[in-house]
């Protein structure tokens, strides 16, 4: 079963410790002590000698690496949160998500971002079927199954069998909008808030908030 | 005039961004995005005319006909202008 | 590739080694400094043919796809690429070994602890 990792939260360039687990909270995979491969070589050159040609720094892919470590769904998550909680805030977020996102302090550059709402009757599901385009500004790293094929093919032609095969069963009234993110737009979708979660707060309601929700197949968790 | 819009059938080789699946297919208009620098020129390092972005939505039966799940639900895709052509209204109001 | 058939979606869901966020960070710093778009990466991820899907694996693409792009906007020639390749070879045989930079100013076995 397809599975997401409570989110705990990033606090943008305080640093951390992961006790040997990396910011997603898996530990890094062992790349170390293995063989070269053809294709780390590669890598490795490429970054030379653009280092070399004082196409870029040493430090500038090190800082990249850190910013994009920093994000997390936590992110998202928080902005969603603030949906919940603001409708004001949530009108914003579906008429510009990139500025609504912006607002709150999150710097997601030019990203393109439209959010889309779960409600009672409508259940959105986001996908690239031509590559793996994903929020990562928002969100981090896209999950494996959300670049691989088998998703990227059959959620477009069959989205309830994938759902369900994460769990989620859609009765027939609910309408299934798929996104298939074709150009420049990346998607962030509203999960829809559960019930009994009325007394929460913003942060408590954050935690509710996972990233397979944010891209469709799932749903925000119920309180305990 | 109609907000529908059908997406063209060529099949050039090479990078365009409208999925195959979507070809001749007819959805509605469901915004517009503005113009972005068209993707076919830019994927080979031409400098790009802007063209215009559009959100189309389709309805799984239009797409996949009696394969579909439920025919009601949608599909939702960016297609920009110059693959799509406007269809004469017989929804028209 | 929509609506083709495709097996079970996997649950995997592995985190990154180290070689994989640099590739994803030459596509952030490349990009930005205009050598190439994502339209570009995605071009040639297509053009390699969806062979590649059995044979390689995701990041090995991405970073054939940069290559790619980055050769033909003419930030180094193939010949210094594969004079480059041949040298990180040269300095051992595993990928901690072979990816320390000539001039380090930071030691780079101190960052994935």
């Amino acid at each position: 079963m397809p599975h997401d990792h409570p989110d705990h939260n990033h606090d943008n360039n305080v640093p951390h410790s992961h006790d040997g687990l990396s910011p997603s909270g898996h530990p890094y995979r062992q790349d170390q002590d293995q063989p070269l491969t053809y294709w780390q070589n590669m890598e490795i050159s490429i970054r030379e000698l653009l280092i070399d040609k004082g196409i870029t720094t040493e430090l500038e892919v090190m800082h990249t690496i850190d910013q994009m470590d920093s994000r997390s769904p936590a992110d998202g998550a928080k902005v969603v949160a603030r949906a919940w909680v603001d409708p004001a805030f949530r009108a914003r977020l579906l008429a510009d998500a990139s500025a609504a996102s912006r607002e709150m302090g999150f710097d997601i550059g030019a990203l393109k971002l439209i959010a889309v709402e779960n409600t009672d009757r409508v259940h959105n599901v986001i996908v690239c079927t031509l590559c793996s385009c994903y929020p990562r500004n928002l969100l981090g790293f896209p999950p494996d199954w959300y670049k691989q094929r088998a998703y990227r093919s059959r959620v477009v032609k069959t989205p309830r069998a994938v759902l369900r095969e994460f769990g989620l069963d859609l009765p027939d009234d609910v309408t299934i909008r798929v996104h298939d993110s074709t150009a420049d737009m990346r998607y962030i979708v509203i999960p829809a808030r559960p019930a009994g979660s009325e007394t929460l707060s913003e942060a408590e309601l954050a935690e509710l908030i996972s990233r397979d929700s944010m891209i469709g197949v799932a749903r925000a968790q119920s309180p305990a | 005039m109609s907000d529908r819009v059908r997406v063209s059938t060529m099949i050039p080789p090479g990078h365009v961004r409208t999925p195959y699946y979507l070809r001749g297919k007819v959805g509605e208009i469901e915004r517009n995005l503005g113009a972005f620098g068209n993707p076919e020129q830019l994927a080979y390092g031409l400098a790009a005319e802007t063209t215009p972005l559009l959100r189309v939505r389709f309805t799984m039966q239009e797409v996949w006909g009696s394969a579909a799940e439920n025919p009601n639900d949608l599909l939702e895709a960016e297609i920009f202008a110059h693959w799509l052509t406007p269809v004469e209204g017989s929804d028209a109001p | 590739m929509g609506g083709r058939d495709a097996g079970a979606v996997l649950p995997d869901d592995h985190d990154f080694a180290l070689w994989e966020k640099r590739v994803d960070a030459l596509m952030v710093i490349a990009s930005s400094k205009g050598y190439f778009t994502v339209d570009g990466l995605r071009r040639v991820l297509e053009d390699m043919g969806e062979d590649t899907y059995e044979t390689m694996t995701y990041y090995e693409r991405w970073v054939a796809s940069i290559n790619q792009n980055m050769v033909e906007a003419g930030a180094y020639s193939l010949a210094e690429l594969g004079a480059k390749m041949e040298a990180v070879a040269a300095r051992g045989s595993t990928y901690g070994e072979c990816a320390t930079h000539e001039t380090p100013n930071i030691c780079d076995g101190d960052r994935d602890v």
